[in-house]
């Protein structure tokens, strides 16, 4: 067994050989070394069963990696170096731009929120109007930094979020192992108090700092916030200011963005919201289950946004495109909104030139966080989208420093004409080419919303000349079937329509069912659009084979075992109104009662026991494999 | 005894036939009443009966006359000039693909394949790469890419010879593998990196022989004193783990199936009874009233594909339900190159392997008869896979797969 071990790195047989070695006779044979498998010595004589290299232990697959970017280390040593009962001097409301900004996915931090250090730098105490405003804020900033630590320890032992993280605080707050779960609880609770006294001191309505003492369960304070402060390009002023005042950049730190910000805690919500370009204003009855997710009212605010479009400065404009795209669901779909995405952070790139004193690694990377937090602003990212601007980003810290400016630019937009071109156009087509293998005569083929690696599988089979009939499954509000069953009937399919109720009348007669899928997680969850999971447990019900196909690079090592977590919450509206009927708006007037509550959800997650096979452009593969794919080609994607 | 049988007399005829390259043969009349010609020689699976199966009865069951006279019969099916149109078309490819003609003799990877499979030790899998050793040898090629680009259509007529073989598919996937990513560039030239391919090759069957005795000693953990093992149909596999088990002095009996069509099960029983383990016979109906009897079931595999689950002998997977349903661990050795890039959906979504079966009394010819030779488990009701790369539960194999072959 052992010439099995080593045969993975001897490259005589550069294959890792199942069951067809031989000891190579001469081991004189120089090994070139497998490039995402440096760390494995060729004198490793584990047992077979056993796990593969030690570098892979980081990224097991039940366990949400650490993350692996530099600014971790600073931050860390920065909640360090912030005592938690530190003396904060209101007037230092100075900020300077956090050397280097937080990536995208920030370490083991939940509830945290804010936009990303260099949208929110130009925040001076100057540039705020309103006096008591400021007041407010340096008393929430002051008490954030010494609740901060107990805080996240107490929602963490409320079991607030489900996911497993790595606890980077462990060792800066000493305070998290001897204080009991009640004791914590009281001790936030107290301070919560204290805050929203502090508050109500300001100018603060009363009322609403009262229905923060009363219970956290109380609905989101809506804030009135300064519209002045936005992001008006003070970089450069903000890093001219004097240096001296460590806390506040600190405490920016701890207020970088976090894609998955717990919307239930109001404070974070409201700094949050002081740094925003995009002035959302927040739905009102929100599900209780739901309250840690955004939820905005949607159409109000594009108009103001579409009148700022050339106001505000550091935003490229083709960012700002795509946000209000995303905004206004022009562009939906997430290879759609990942193509988009991207195609525009080139055009930023093509535009852009470092500022004089400083490197374009660190400075492109700011920007691209900035960037990041408005697409966030607009509409919350998806897991595609976080994967490609890891991608980005990584390719960015990889740049040689020798490199010009043009020559890194140049680079930087063929990297993402690569990624493009190979993991999501070819992608489709190796994915077509695998699942039209699936395909036979006289199938009757099931599909569910409209995704479009189904529909290019689709019609592929059909100018493959084979004889299939299509079942298209739709579900309101979106009623996306619809423009996927236009497509496939102008192309001479032949098709059914029908809604998710009927669902399980229609599957006695298919024979496949086709899914997409936004997410394919670690443990084979598929996170996918709303009504995915029922339609794959009624196929599992009637052993109709489910078949997912999603491109790899929307695979992701996080694991996620509900919908509830992460999730995305559509407009409201929605659903409570459909259009073009009146007689039926039952619901009107209704929308802004107090004990009516609309769930608009936008994904769930199937669990992978009702999924067959996910095809994706390594194969196909069962859905129990999704790490193994994650494990070996994720270095090659992000960090090679 | 089985090498009596009809079915293997008739199969050294065959290979008789294939053996000497000269057309006229007087024995073919006697098999059947098609044109003695080369068309016999390349027989292939499209009369209706896979080879794979046709090979593995000749080599282990014990057949009656019955299944003669349908293998006869089905051979004689075939149109004559549709096969021998058919042999020729086949045989210009591998002729290209195996090479030049060396001594005036065409040389064919097929024949050189039958050659090899004739042997009842040798895996189908080490035929298989066997035969491509000898498209390598028999290759004039100057060069890497060329000799590349031969192996491939070597490997894809023989893959096309019998679409039913997972190991022959696996086998000379395997292999493929195995030359595309040794490049000459590692060797000083060209000629070196042959003779490592040819090495390679011939060392496989033993590979395949060390395979199965590292299972055997894998799976001696899981064979405790006092249990009782179902076995399914005759594998090789199993029958080492067993022999390892009873030379290790572990009590133990075995419930054989009988394995209709072919009844492997009765040469599996002959083969345990004379190393003195308890055996009992059970027909392939009674699984179900033995199984609370029973502590574990052990199958062999004729494919393990990329899911976890396994192709193997009708019957296997509704032991497997049976097993699943009254909670008895279902043990699958196979050989890791029996792992396959194959995915079955369902028992339909696969190459039909037929072959003849024997019910003792003539069928009306309005009667249908389901010939499928084997049937997909999925890897739900499976619980461990002896391999030689270790124990291993059925999604690892996807792991390994994946790792092989991307």
């Amino acid at each position: 067994m052992d010439p099995r071990r080593t045969a993975r790195t001897v490259s005589d047989p550069k294959v890792r050989q199942v069951g067809f070695f031989t000891p190579p006779p001469d081991h004189a044979i120089s090994d070139p070394p497998r490039h995402h498998d440096p760390i494995q010595s060729p004198s490793q004589s584990s047992p077979p069963v056993n796990d593969r290299s030690p570098s892979d232990s980081s990224l097991s697959p039940v366990m949400i990696p650490p993350p692996r970017h530099h600014s971790d280390a600073l931050l860390r040593t920065a909640l360090q170096a912030t005592s938690p009962t530190k003396p904060f001097s209101p007037s230092t409301r100075t900020v300077m731009i956090p050397p280097e900004n937080k990536d995208l996915r920030s370490p083991g931090r939940k509830v945290v929120y804010g936009k990303s250090p260099s949208s929110f730098s130009g925040v001076k105490a100057s540039s705020v109007p309103a006096s008591e405003l400021t007041t407010v804020s340096v008393v929430n900033l002051a008490l954030g930094i010494s609740v901060e630590g107990k805080i996240l320890t107490a929602e963490e032992a409320g079991g607030a979020s489900v996911e497993v993280q790595n606890d980077r605080r462990a060792s800066s707050k000493p305070l998290k192992e001897k204080t009991s779960k009640a004791e914590r609880r009281a001790l936030q609770e107290a301070q919560r108090a204290a805050k929203a006294a502090a508050k109500a001191e300001g100018s603060k309505a009363s009322s609403s700092a009262s229905k923060v003492v009363t219970s956290e369960n109380t609905k989101p304070i809506k804030a009135t916030k300064p519209s002045s402060q936005k992001n008006d390009g003070s970089q450069v002023a903000a890093s001219d200011k004097k240096g001296g005042d460590r806390a506040p950049e600190k405490d920016r730190k701890k207020d970088a963005p976090h894609p998955r910000m717990q919307y239930d805690d109001t404070s974070r919500v409201e700094k949050a919201k002081k740094r925003a370009v995009v002035k959302q204003t927040e739905a009102r009855n929100r599900v209780e289950l739901f309250r840690h997710l955004p939820q905005y009212e949607h159409g109000t605010q594009l108009p103001d946004l579409e009148t700022k479009f050339f106001e505000l400065d550091p935003m490229h404009p083709a960012l700002y495109k795509v946000g209000l795209q995303y905004l206004s669901g022009d562009i939906y779909g997430g290879n759609a909104r990942c193509i988009a995405m991207l195609q525009a952070f080139k055009e930023a790139i093509k535009d852009y030139s470092t500022p004089p004193e400083k490197t374009l690694i660190r400075d492109l990377t700011a920007r691209i966080s900035s960037y990041v937090s408005f697409l966030i602003e607009c509409r919350p990212l998806s897991i595609s989208m976080g994967n490609a601007i890891k991608f980005l980003k990584s390719r960015i810290a990889k740049l040689p420093l020798a490199l010009s400016e043009s020559e890194a630019k140049t680079t930087l937009m063929l990297d993402i004409d690569r990624f493009i071109n190979e993991k999501i156009i070819l992608a489709d087509k190796v994915i077509v080419e695998h699942a039209v293998t699936k395909i036979s005569d006289g199938d009757v083929l099931l599909t569910y919303g409209a995704s479009s690696a189904v529909e290019m599988i689709l019609l592929h089979a059909h100018e493959l000349g084979k004889e299939f009939r299509v079942v298209v499954v739709d579900s309101h509000p979106k009623l996306e079937g619809q423009l996927l069953l236009r497509r496939l009937v102008r192309k001479g399919l032949s098709c059914t329509y029908t809604h998710v109720n009927a669902v399980s009348y229609i599957m006695h007669e298919v024979t496949r069912v086709f899914l997409g899928a936004s997410s394919v997680l670690s443990n084979g969850t598929v996170y996918s659009r709303v009504g995915t999971a029922c339609v794959a447990m009624v196929a599992h019900a009637f052993r109709v084979p489910v078949l997912v196909c999603c491109e790899a690079y929307k695979f992701h090592e996080r694991v996620q075992l509900d919908s509830i977590c992460s999730n995305e919450l559509g407009n409201p509206d929605a659903i409570s109104k459909v259009h073009g009927r009146e007689e039926i708006n039952y619901l009107d007037g209704l929308v802004n009662c107090e004990n009516l509550q609309l769930l608009n959800l936008i994904y769930d997650a199937t669990p992978s026991d009702y999924v067959s096979m996910v095809i994706t452009d390594y194969g196909m593969v069962p859905p129990t494999s999704v790490p193994v794919i994650v494990r070996e080609y994720r270095r090659e994607h992000l960090w090679s | 005894m089985w090498w009596r049988s009809p079915s293997f007399i008739l199969d050294r005829q065959q290979q008789q036939q294939q053996n000497d390259s000269v057309p006229p043969n007087p024995e073919s009349l006697f098999l059947s009443s098609s044109p003695p010609s080369m068309a016999d020689s390349l027989q292939n699976p499209k009369s209706n009966i896979s080879a794979y199966y046709q090979t593995r009865a000749a080599h282990h069951a014990v057949v009656t006359s019955d299944w003669l006279a349908q293998a006869q019969a089905a051979v004689g099916r075939l149109p004559d000039d549709d096969d021998s149109s058919g042999s020729e078309r086949k045989a210009a490819p591998t002729g290209g693909g195996g090479g030049g003609v060396r001594g005036g003799k065409v040389f064919s990877v097929i024949n050189e394949f039958n050659n090899w499979r004739k042997q009842p030790d040798l895996a189908e899998a080490v035929a298989a790469i066997r035969a491509l050793a000898a498209v390598i040898r028999a290759s004039e090629a100057t060069t890497m890419m060329e000799l590349e680009i031969e192996l491939k259509k070597a490997s894809d007529s023989l893959k096309s010879w019998d679409t039913t073989s997972i190991s022959l598919t696996a086998g000379c996937d395997l292999f493929m593998r195995y030359v595309t990513r040794t490049s000459a560039l590692e060797y000083e030239d060209f000629n070196s990196a042959r003779s490592r391919l040819i090495e390679r090759a011939e060392k496989f069957g033993e590979i395949s022989c060390k395979a199965r005795r590292i299972i055997a000693m894998l799976s001696q953990d899981f064979i405790f004193d006092g249990c009782t093992i179902l076995v399914h149909g005759f594998s090789r596999v199993v029958l080492e783990v067993l022999k390892t088990a009873a030379q290790n002095k572990k009590l133990f009996r075995v419930f054989c199936t009988e394995g209709r069509p072919d009844r492997t099960g009765l040469r599996l029983s002959n083969e345990l009874a004379k190393l003195d383990v308890p055996v009992k016979l059970l027909i392939d109906s009674a699984v179900a009233y033995s199984m609370d009897e029973v502590d574990m079931v052990i199958v062999g595999a004729d494919g393990v594909v990329e899911s976890g689950g396994i192709i193997n002998m009708m019957g296997t997977y509704q032991i497997a339900l049976v097993a699943h349903r009254m909670n008895k661990p279902v043990y699958v050795t196979a050989e890791s190159y029996k792992f396959a890039r194959l995915y079955p959906l369902d028992q339909k979504d696969m190459a039909p392997a037929l072959r003849p079966i024997d019910f003792g009394v003539p069928i009306p010819s309005k009667v249908e008869v389901e010939t499928s030779a084997r049937d997909y488990t999925p890897p739900q009701y499976l619980t461990l896979l002896f391999t030689d790369l270790g124990v291993l539960t059925p999604s690892v194999v996807s792991d390994e797969l994946i790792q092989l072959y991307l």
